[in-house]
């Protein structure tokens, strides 16, 4: 068999994990970067968005008879609205109340995921459930050969990725773009760039500052509760689920440069890949290791992120 | 228009500001004199809400400011340029002219005549306004608080760091501005900058009001504000 339809199995696999990771990624560098809040609680909010697309989609398909892809539909607008409207409350409630000093928001946001993962546990309990796929056609990937007969198609046998991983990818950059036209075009886009580079003055001109956070945090967990109603079809819903994204998260914050959303979109396409490509033909371990590794290094070396602005 | 008075406020447990009291009517420039550290600054920001006053009162046109939230206040009507400009840097001319225009709702109408009275900002509105030079920062910082088309307009050492062309421009926006009716508080170290066009004078000293007077007094008389300033 040959090297190159390995590798663009391998890559598909890998886009798949750089689009939900750039959500979720973007996600938390947009609360650090205008709030200066480091969220460690980020992951439970991807957990959350995953159980409740379990929830909307086995309500749908049990009590109101509907078929899958409307169920899945449903979930992937409630589960973000209702992710993000717990994270806005919690901002209310926790952060805005230590007046989002740097040390005791991380200290409240570690409090935050215990509580969150525990009250999953006692809520929906200790099983991974899966949700089912709206749709889900196997595509066979097609190769170029040059055989006896000149240039053909040929389908190896094996490689094939779905119609629904394909979904991911598009979806993912569709909701990426669409953050990206929030961020740079409106006028709640130009609020939030405003507090973040100078809240005092932004205050002086009018701008509520706590509903600016409030919002943003609310944004940011929405952010990764829709990457993980994407991903909950191909991966199952679990309580300890977000222990991997929000690790993969700080990865790529860290190695994009903090603020920057090109940055963090690049940085998940180069962690995302690696990691597909590196899972496929040594181990998803040896993938974790360079990836933390190459942390490392950034931090060393160009502690403003690979793509980061020299500022910092 | 805007009266302050008995205005205490600090930093955490640092009082700086002891019953400071000011006032200045529409279309009237008060300068606010005293040396580095008297509590010039934090005057304004109390004034502005951004340092939360521990006591006294600050009216504009009648109304209590104290109290209010601090995104209320220059929604009453009050326009800052904050010390050192405190511009966007990272956003375009234009992005911080929205800013200003948004606050209370001006549009295109005020925002064009901003960019007449400092046309060289309409050249530059795509440009990322930490890359201007220092006076097209300081003309960026007056019209950003002046689309708030505001009653009172607080300005914090505009001329800091300018040439004098640049310091007789912004005494010229101040008297147009001060035609138009609107009440200026000026803070100043350097009295030749703006002496000639202030009504009034108060002196600030460790954090308190040690006299105010009027402008033309110390214009006859140089050496009186010798003896205020003590240079
Ligand atoms: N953020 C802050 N935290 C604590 N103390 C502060 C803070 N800002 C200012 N101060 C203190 O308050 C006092 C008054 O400072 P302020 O900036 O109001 O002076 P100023 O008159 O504006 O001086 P300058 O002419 O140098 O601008 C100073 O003693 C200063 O050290
Ligand atoms: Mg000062």
């Amino acid at each position: 068999m040959d090297f190159g339809p390995y590798l663009v199995f391998a890559s598909l696999e890998g886009a798949v994990l750089a689009a939900t990771l750039s959500l979720t990624a973007l996600g938390l560098s947009l609360v650090f970067g205008v709030m200066r809040v480091v969220n460690v609680a980020h992951g439970e909010f991807f957990m959350l968005g995953a159980v409740a697309a379990w929830f909307v989609s086995a309500l749908g398909g049990e009590a109101l008879g509907l078929p899958a892809w409307a169920g899945f539909a449903a979930a992937l607008v409630l589960a973000p609205a209702a992710v993000g409207a717990l994270a806005w409350a919690a901002d209310r409630a926790i952060l805005a109340r230590v007046g989002y000093d740097p040390e005791r928001t991380i200290v409240a946001t570690i409090g935050l995921l215990y509580i969150l993962q525990q009250l999953t546990l006692m809520g929906y309990g200790p099983e991974a459930r899966p949700v089912e796929p709206p749709f889900n056609a196997r595509i066979a990937l097609p190769w170029p050969e040059w055989g006896a007969d000149g240039f053909a198609w040929t389908w190896p046998w094996g490689f094939g990725t779905t119609s629904y991983k394909l979904f991911v990818i598009v979806a993912a950059a569709a909701l990426l773009m669409a953050v990206w036209a929030v961020l740079s075009r409106s006028r709640f886009g130009l609020i939030m760039r405003a507090t973040q580079y100078d809240r005092e003055t932004a205050q002086a001109f009018g701008i509520p500052v706590g509903k600016v956070y409030a919002w943003t945090f609310a944004l940011g967990a929405a952010l990764a509760a829709a990457a993980a109603v994407l991903i909950v079809p191909i991966q199952q819903a679990h309580y300890l689920m977000g222990g991997d994204p929000l690790l993969l998260s700080f990865i790529v914050v860290i190695i994009g440069g903090l603020g920057s959303l090109r940055g963090t979109v690049l940085a998940a396409l180069l962690i995302g890949m690696s990691d597909g490509v590196i899972s496929v033909f040594f181990s998803p371990t040896l993938a974790k290791i360079l990836a933390t590794l190459l942390v490392a290094l950034v931090l060393v070396f160009r502690p403003q992120g690979l793509f980061g602005a020299k500022t910092a | 228009m805007l009266e302050v008075s008995g205005l205490d406020a600090g930093y955490g447990k640092v009082q700086v500001l002891r019953g400071v009291s000011l006032s200045v009517g529409a279309g009237e420039i008060l300068c606010v004199m005293g040396r580095n550290g008297a509590g010039k600054t934090t005057a304004m920001k109390a004034i502005m809400g951004l340092v939360p006053p521990t006591g006294g009162s600050v009216k504009i046109a009648g109304e209590e400011l104290v109290g209010l939230p601090p995104h209320e206040i220059p929604r009453r009507g009050l326009g800052y340029v904050p010390q050192g400009r405190r511009l966007f840097a990272e956003l375009t001319v234009a992005e911080n002219l929205d800013i200003g225009l948004m606050t209370r709702n001006r549009g295109a109408a005020v925002r064009e005549r901003m960019l007449d009275m400092f046309p060289r900002l309409r050249d530059r509105l795509r440009q990322r306004a930490g890359t201007l030079s220092g006076g097209e920062q300081q003309m960026l910082a007056m019209a950003r608080a002046l689309c708030l088309e505001p009653s009172v307009l607080l300005m914090d050492e505009p001329t800091e760091g300018l040439q004098p062309s640049m310091i007789a421009l912004i005494r010229e926006a101040a008297t147009a501005m001060k035609a138009a009716g609107v009440a200026i508080v000026l803070v100043e170290q350097r009295a030749d900058a703006v002496l000639s066009v202030a009504d009034r004078v108060t002196f600030l000293d460790n954090g308190r009001v040690k006299e105010t007077v009027e402008a033309q007094a110390l214009r006859d008389d140089p050496a009186l504000l010798h003896a205020h300033v003590g240079v």
